[in-house]
């Protein structure tokens, strides 16, 4: 059994890591340094740390100033507090300047678990990959997030990093390299193509080993770059395969699902497409895996929607 | 240090220039934010030709103190400043709001040289000064930011959540000027919020405060000198202004907040601030 690991515990320990290569990072948080991670952060460089208060648009507007200023900014709260009671300020004080402000979403999705819909982001992916300049990366792995944590203080622009508080496995190999907008096939297959983020990715996976059993083939790829999207990547499956499907633990409407989507509609003779994910509904309390079953989002119940697609 | 006659006379011609040539890149038939710009316009002139280190040959110089135009719209003002100061080509003034200019409606920092902030949605600008202010020490930086809010923004919840974050930091390099010329795009900024006792407010919040005449130019150098001495906390000047000044039927009228004068009225606005600029003694060579 190899270990699991929360992405927003990767994702601090590649902060302070990142903060000690790099004098010119600085971290806010809003009253949630435990739950983000970014304790360790606070705790190897308190001078570049700003616990801002319980004031996220407040701390949006503040690292604009600071990345403006020649400072690379990391925010940090739950995903639903940051892409939504902060939208007004990402939108026109960083990504209509393009400005270096790296905006960690964290306990994003349904498996945020008990707190229910008020904390639950399911609309957070929509919302960023509306702005122009922004990128929206959800890793799938701690050893993704690491990279993606690095790679978004090299990116020149905003990013929106999608974080969790869900154990998941290690999926990607040690020689993986996580570059921006490129999908992973994790799994090959030519019979349908599952396209997955975040920890839908491991389900995906687990997925198509269910499918292998009725002797369907799947083909899995890693959208960790939901923004710019991979159109290569879907493309390639389009051509390939007979059903397209996404997973995303997140609204249907304009994630995932609707950004592969966009794309098939531009695809002349596409294969249908299959979008597995929150439909139009919020989130309510309890444990991960009830709200996972409940929205269909298992192994098991993503092969049942696959195999009933096909049929 | 009072500030000496010369410069007082140097500093009125400066202001006066900036009104005329505010309605004069406006123009006629086209809605703009005029009363706001003519308000802010002395206390932008004490800030860019009096009192900021600032190098216009070199606008990102990082040592350079920064100003903020919180209030977007009246960023015509600024945009005046710019150009006086050659930063921006004096020919481009026309093409404000123009298809394809850099000078936009609302501050656009990636477009337009000079700007430090993209603002027009308000409340946000002052937790942006505060990033401002508070990366200057990580860069062993010592530079001042100003920032201008409208007392109608100050409507928005935003505001004093930076107004809290400022004095937790001690933000000694930050300077907040309230341009409360008392009206808003629809009517007097007492409608839909109680503002009052403002001076009060900022107080027991924790900031330094001062009210001045927003249109004495000798109380404004006075009071920014003042702020210099307040070095372990942020400061805030509240300046009583007449949205509109300098043009008789704008001023203090809520329906020329943005709007267009008709070629009849711009004449007008035009004679009246050029009369202004021959009695404070001509432009400044």
């Amino acid at each position: 059994m190899t270990s699991l690991t929360e992405t927003r515990n990767a994702y601090g320990q590649a902060l302070r890591e990142l903060g000690a290569q790099r004098p010119d990072v600085v971290v806010l948080d809003a009253d949630l340094y435990k739950s983000t991670q970014t304790i360790l952060f606070r705790d190897a460089f308190p001078e570049r740390f700003i616990d801002i208060g319980i004031s996220e648009a407040d701390m949006v507007s503040t690292a604009a100033g600071m990345a403006a200023s020649g400072l690379i900014a990391y925010c940090n709260s739950f995903a639903i507090f940051l892409s939504g009671m902060c939208y007004m300020p990402i939108r026109t004080q960083i990504a209509y300047p393009a400005l270096p402000v790296k905006l960690a979403g964290s306990s994003a999705g349904l498996t945020q678990g008990p707190d229910g819909a008020s904390h639950q982001s399911l609309e957070d992916i929509s919302l960023m990959r509306a702005l122009p300049n922004m990128v929206v990366v959800a890793p799938a792995d701690d050893l993704e997030t690491r990279q993606a944590t690095f790679a978004a203080a090299e990116w020149p622009g905003p990013v929106y990093i999608r974080l969790g508080r869900y154990p998941v496995p290690r999926l990607l190999d040690s020689a993986y390299q996580f570059v921006i907008g490129q999908a992973t096939t994790m799994r090959a297959g030519d019979d349908v193509a599952i396209f997955a983020t975040g920890h839908m990715v491991w389900k995906a996976l687990e997925a198509a080993e269910l499918l292998a059993r009725d002797r369907v083939e799947a083909r899995v790829v890693n959208v960790s770059t939901i923004k710019p999207l991979d159109e290569a990547a879907v493309r390639e499956a389009a051509g390939r395969t007979g059903l397209l499907v996404t997973v995303e633990e997140h609204s249907i409407i304009g994630g995932l699902g609707g950004a592969v989507a966009e794309c098939v509609s531009g695809i002349a003779g596409a294969p249908p497409l299959l979008r597995l994910g929150v439909r139009d509904l919020f989130g309510e309390s309890g444990l991960a895996d009830e709200l996972l079953e409940k929205h269909r989002l298992t192994a098991p119940l993503i092969a049942e929607d696959i195999r009933g697609a096909m049929a | 240090m009072a500030i000496g006659d010369n410069e007082l006379a140097r500093l009125r011609r400066r202001a006066a220039q900036m009104r005329l040539l505010i309605v004069e890149m406006m123009g006629p038939g086209k809605a703009h934010h005029y009363g706001g710009s003519l308000s802010a316009a002395d206390l932008v002139t004490a800030l860019y030709f009096h009192k900021m280190r600032y190098d216009a040959a070199a606008p990102r110089w990082p040592e350079r103190d920064r100003f903020l135009m919180s209030k977007g719209h009246s960023v015509p003002a600024q945009y005046v400043a710019l150009a006086m100061l050659g930063v921006l080509p004096m020919e481009e003034l026309p093409t404000l709001k123009r298809m394809g200019s850099r000078l936009q409606g609302h501050p656009a920092m990636h477009e337009t040289p000079g700007l430090e902030g993209c603002t027009g949605a308000l409340g946000e600008g002052l937790s942006y000064a505060n990033g401002m202010a508070l990366a200057a020490p990580i860069l062993g930086l010592s530079y001042n930011v100003y920032c201008l809010l409208g007392d109608g923004e100050l409507h928005e919840g935003q505001v004093w959540e930076a107004v809290m974050t400022a004095a937790k930091h001690c933000l000694g390099n930050l300077v907040a000027i309230v341009d409360r010329n008392g009206l808003k795009a629809m009517d007097e900024t007492h409608c839909g919020k109680l503002l009052d006792p403002l001076a009060a407010r900022w107080s027991a919040f924790g900031w330094a405060v001062t009210e001045i005449d927003g249109h004495d130019l000798e109380a404004i150098c006075a009071a920014l000198d003042w702020s210099d001495g307040q070095q372990d906390r942020p400061s805030v000047i509240i300046a009583n202004t007449i949205k509109g000044r300098g043009v008789s039927f704008l001023e203090g009228r809520p329906q020329f907040h943005n709007a267009q004068l008709d070629p009849v009225q711009f004449e007008q606005s035009v004679q009246e601030l050029r009369g202004e600029l021959d009695r404070v003694g001509g432009p400044v060579a």
